[in-house]
């Protein structure tokens, strides 16, 4: 089977200055660094990792909104053409995004309903009253009414301007949808609603979804396969009820011990030293190894590369098979 | 424009209550009503006793001996409460200088040891550093030791840990939690993620468009929440652990605070709603000598 979406080496990096003065020594800045993964049509991959990790410059590599450094993207087995080329633009319509905060997202100073239809506009699709028609179906799929199509983006809540942002995304019928903490910027309460409506949607349409989140248990909840990102790299990948069980990598293993529950009688916390070091100064061998538990010399030297352990999990780390 | 209905609340030495409510719920503003920080537009009613002695409406020169010493506060965003243009140790020394009335060598000796407190390394060269030369969870260590300055019994923990990644999030907690086992200060912790709160507090007040719902012990909340909208918040998350279940969202949004509902304010969210609820308010009830609750059904 292939799958809607690969990405194979991906990486991006920057050319920054170390250091605030002019004649400060260049470095380079590996955002994103060898990311490889594919998404089958219809299934949701959860991308998790603390800010700075990568997640987000993974996002708009695969909709070519950056330039890639080395790697590849291939949508549907064909290869992602340059940015704002024809084809490009053609490609588009099947791969959208949704943005953390929907209010930045929206114009304040168009209408519901003119924002919903605009993407059929770009594209040249249907005439206005087509064009009407399908908005009011879009804003009818993603839980809203009519009566919000005259409305501005400041009359409504952020759960319902999170939905207007969805139906826009949707009115192209994408395959894929990436969405970059979509419900991080709602109360509890409403991120149900909006985490409920995307898995109806996915079910009903046969959505793909790259999920990034820095919440675990949302990632859990909607995904079918979960990559852990450290440092611009995957550290861990698998099936998301045996990732966040018994993860393999002990920067998971810090991560998911990292995330307060009410469930008591859970195992111990382990509190990392440190923080994420910057990604200009990129530990040698294994990035995690200065604040890692069990490292050991080999992790200074070697960087780990992700690979498949013996029950099948995907772990880069040299001691996956002694610390699970 | 009324934002606050009404809020009893009461802090014991050593405890760590947790509040616990969506935004505009009144969360922080019950704590700015609290202690004055306001402005002059703003009207506040009731008692404020710290002690025993009513903070409501007493003159300034009385509050400011309060604010800072006997009750300190930090916030969500520490890079924004932190002054950029003054390096860390001017800021730090002030706070000394203002609540313990350090002076000369003393600040800096001072100083240096808070911010060793707070786990930061190389302390004395940090007290040079300007606070965008510093991480988020730097400067949220910062703010803890700017708290810390004036030895308070009661801090204040506004989402503390809400802007900083999970795993410094696991620190600061774990710092928070060090120094009120070594100082036995108080604290009330702020925080709209109830995993947060379950884990680093003894007593839980949830709120609601400017009430509280229900006061709790924190196990009684989870094993037993007595208010739907406790009951809803907590079906809203999902676990970590064993088989996924669908969310159940709450429907609706939360009432502007200028058109709440005369009854009830969760009345129309509610899937327990009876006429009765939409009459008045309900009233606090007793229902264990620990747990009360705003609620005729429950």
């Amino acid at each position: 089977m292939t799958a809607l979406l690969e990405v194979s080496n991906l990486a991006r990096s920057y050319d920054v200055r170390r250091g605030r003065w002019p004649f400060a020594k260049p470095a380079t800045l590996h955002a994103v660094d060898g990311v490889s993964f594919a998404l089958p049509a219809g299934r949701t991959l959860g991308l998790v990792g603390e800010s700075g990790c990568g997640k987000t410059t993974t996002a708009k590599l695969v909709l070519g909104l950056v330039p890639l450094t080395a790697g590849e993207v291939r949508i549907g087995g064909e290869r992602l053409p340059p940015a704002h080329s024809p084809d490009w633009r053609a490609l588009r319509r099947r791969m959208q995004m949704v943005y953390q905060d929907p209010l930045g997202a929206l114009d304040r100073r168009l209408s519901v309903g003119r924002q919903v239809m605009e993407p059929l506009v770009i594209h040249g699709l249907g005439n206005a009253s087509e064009r009407r028609e399908k908005a009011l179906a879009m804003l009818d799929a993603v839980g809203l009414t009519q009566h919000h199509f005259d409305r501005f983006p400041h009359e409504l809540s952020g759960g319902q301007r999170q939905r207007i942002v969805l139906a826009r995304a949707l009115i192209l019928d994408p395959q894929l949808l990436v969405c970059d903490e979509p419900i991080s910027a709602l109360d509890v309460s409403i991120q149900a609603q909006v985490v409920n409506l995307l898995l109806a949607l996915q079910q009903k349409l046969g959505l793909a979804y790259l999920f990034i989140s820095h919440d675990l248990r949302m990632v859990r909840q909607v995904s079918h396969e979960v990559a852990v990102m450290y440092l611009g790299r995957i550290v861990e990948q698998g099936d998301p009820d045996r990732l966040f069980a018994t993860p393999a990598h002990p920067y998971t293993q810090a991560l998911v011990s990292a995330i307060p529950t009410h469930t008591r009688g859970r195992k111990r916390r382990i509190v990392l030293p440190g923080e994420p070091p910057n990604p200009v100064d990129r530990p040698a061998g294994c990035a995690f190894h200065p604040r890692c538990p069990h490292a050991v010399a080999r992790c200074r030297l070697e960087t780990p590369a992700l690979r498949t352990l013996a029950d099948g999990r995907r772990a880069a780390c040299h001691l996956a098979e002694q610390i699970a | 424009m009324r934002v606050l209905h009404g809020i009893d609340l009461e802090v014991r030495p050593g405890e760590a209550l947790g509040l616990v409510g969506e935004s505009g719920c009144g969360k922080s503003v019950t704590w700015l009503a609290a202690l004055g920080l306001l402005g002059g537009r703003a009207r506040v009613g009731g008692e404020v006793l710290l002690e025993g002695r009513n903070l409501a409406g007493a003159p300034v020169a009385e509050l400011e001996r309060v604010r800072g010493r006997r009750i300190a506060m930090i916030f969500q965003d520490p890079s924004s409460s932190l002054n950029p243009v003054h390096r860390i140790g001017r800021q730090l020394g002030e706070a000394l200088r203002l609540h313990r009335g350090l002076a000369g060598a003393a600040v800096d000796a001072e100083a240096q040891r808070l911010l060793d407190r707070v786990g930061i390394a190389d302390a004395r060269r940090r007290l040079g550093d300007y606070p965008h030369e510093l991480s988020g969870g730097m400067n949220q260590r910062v703010m803890i030791a700017m708290a810390l300055a004036g030895q308070p019994d009661l801090l204040i923990a506004d989402e503390p840990t809400t802007a900083l990644d999970a795993t410094i999030q696991a620190q600061i907690l774990e710092l928070l939690a060090e120094i009120r086992r070594e100082t036995h200060m108080a604290m009330v912790l702020i925080s709209h993620d109830l995993g947060v709160v379950a884990e680093n507090t003894d007593r839980v007040c949830v709120m609601y468009a400017g009430r509280i719902v229900e006061d709790a012990p924190i196990d009684a909340v989870f094993e037993a929440p007595a208010h739907p909208y406790t009951r809803g918040l907590l079906a809203a998350l999902p676990e970590l652990e064993g088989p996924r279940r669908m969310l159940m969202p709450i429907a609706g949004v939360v009432p502007e605070p200028a058109n709440l509902p005369a009854g009830c304010s969760f009345a129309p969210r509610c899937d327990r709603r009876i006429d009765a609820c939409e009459i008045a308010p309900p009233a606090s009830t007793e229902l264990s000598p620990q747990h009360r609750v705003a609620c005729i059904r429950a």
